[in-house]
C-alpha cells in the first residue's frame, strides 16, 4: 500500500524535502517571536490586573460557561485542522477540504463568541478605556482573536486554491504551515484560558 | 522547486499512528481543560493549591499539544525546533517574571501621599 502510493507520485526529490523542511522551520521561528509578543502582553496583563480603577474585576464579567464552550469549539477546530493535514498526507482533496470547512465553521463559532462577548462589555461601560485591566485584557485576547481572524482568511484563500490546483506539493506545504499557525494558536488559548479566565473567575 | 509534483504523501502505517496521536492529544486535552474549569467553579481548594493545579493543567496541556498536534520530537530534523522553543521560553519567562518583579517593586516603593496623588490628578476612583 505505501509503496504503491510512493509510487504515485508521492516521491519527493531531496530538494523537495529540504525546501519544505526549510519552510517548516522558517515558519517555526515566526511562531515562537509570535510567542515573545504575546509574552508582552501577558507580563502587561498580570502587572494591570488588580488595576480596576473602581470597574468591574475579571470574576464580575466573565462568563464562565460561555468560555469553556468557547475553549473547547477551539480545541476541536485544532483536531479537524490536524485531521485535514493527514488527508492531505493520504493525497485526500474532498477529504481535505471537508475537514479545512469544518475548522474554519469552528473558528468563525469561536470568534463570533468573543466578538459578541466584546460588545456586549463595550455597551455596558466596561470597555478598554475603563480600567488598566480592561486595556489589557481587551489587547491581550483581541490580539488572540486577530490572529483567528487572519487564521480563517488564510484558511478562506488556500482553500479556493486548492480547489482549483488540488494538492499541489506547494499546496501541501502551505496547508502545512497553516496547521501549524492554528494549533500555536490553540496553544496560546490553553494560557488565556487559565491565566486569564480561570484564575481570573477563581480570584487568585 | 517543482509546484505541480504530486504532495508528500505518507504511508498509511505513519498516517495511522498520526491519527491515533491527534486522537489521543484531543481527549487528554478536553480532559485537562474540563478538569481545570471544575476546579475553578468547584472551589476545590485553597487559593495556593488551586494555582499551582491550574498552571500544572496548563503545561501538561502545552506538552500534549506540542508532542500531537505540532508534532514537535527529539529527531535531528526537529532538533533546531526544540532549541528555538527553548530560546523562547527563556526569553518569554524573562520577560513576564521581570515585568511582575519590577511593576511589584515599584509599587511597594510608592507612598500612600504619592498614590493619593496620583489619584486625584486622575480624579478619583
Amino acid at each position: 500500500m505505501s509503496a504503491a502510493e510512493f509510487a504515485a507520485g508521492g516521491q519527493a526529490d531531496a530538494r523537495d524535502i529540504e525546501v519544505e523542511a526549510k519552510a517548516i522551520f522558517g515558519f517555526w521561528v515566526y511562531l515562537m517571536t509570535d510567542c515573545v509578543l504575546f509574552a508582552g502582553l501577558f507580563a502587561t496583563y498580570a502587572v494591570l490586573r488588580d488595576n480596576t480603577f473602581g470597574g468591574p474585576a475579571g470574576y464580575q464579567i466573565f462568563n464562565m460557561p460561555e468560555v469553556l464552550v468557547e475553549t473547547l469549539v477551539l480545541l476541536m477546530s485544532s483536531f479537524t485542522c490536524g485531521l485535514g493535514v493527514l488527508a492531505a498526507r493520504g493525497n485526500r482533496k474532498a477529504q481535505v477540504l471537508g475537514w479545512f470547512a469544518a475548522t474554519f465553521v469552528l473558528g468563525l463559532v469561536f470568534l463570533s463568541i468573543e466578538v459578541t462577548d466584546f460588545h456586549s462589555l463595550v455597551t455596558h461601560g466596561s470597555s478598554w478605556t475603563r480600567s488598566g485591566f480592561l486595556s489589557a485584557y481587551f489587547t491581550l485576547v483581541g490580539t488572540h482573536g486577530l490572529h483567528i481572524t487572519i487564521g480563517l482568511l488564510w484558511m478562506a484563500v488556500l482553500a479556493v486554491r486548492i480547489r482549483k490546483t488540488g494538492l499541489t506539493r506547494g499546496n501541501v506545504r502551505r496547508l502545512t504551515l497553516l496547521s501549524l499557525f492554528w494549533h500555536f494558536l490553540d496553544l496560546v488559548w490553553i494560557f488565556i484560558f487559565t491565566i486569564v479566565y480561570l484564575m481570573g473567575a477563581a480570584r487568585v | 522547486m517543482s509546484d505541480h509534483a504530486g504532495p508528500s504523501i505518507l504511508p498509511a502505517e505513519t498516517r495511522s499512528a498520526s491519527l491515533r496521536g491527534y486522537i489521543f492529544g484531543f481527549a487528554g486535552s478536553i480532559v485537562l481543560t474540563v478538569a481545570a474549569y471544575l476546579l475553578v467553579v468547584g472551589h476545590a481548594s485553597t487559593n495556593g493549591v488551586l494555582v499551582s493545579a491550574l498552571v500544572l493543567l496548563a503545561l501538561v496541556q502545552f506538552a500534549l499539544q506540542l508532542v500531537f498536534f505540532l508534532h514537535l520530537n527529539m529527531t535531528t530534523q526537529q532538533k533546531w525546533r526544540l532549541y528555538m522553543l527553548g530560546a523562547m521560553v527563556i526569553v518569554v519567562l524573562v520577560i513576564v517574571i521581570g515585568s511582575l518583579w519590577i511593576m511589584g517593586n515599584l509599587n511597594a516603593r510608592m507612598t500612600p501621599a504619592q498614590e493619593q496623588q496620583y489619584m486625584s490628578a486622575q480624579g478619583g476612583l
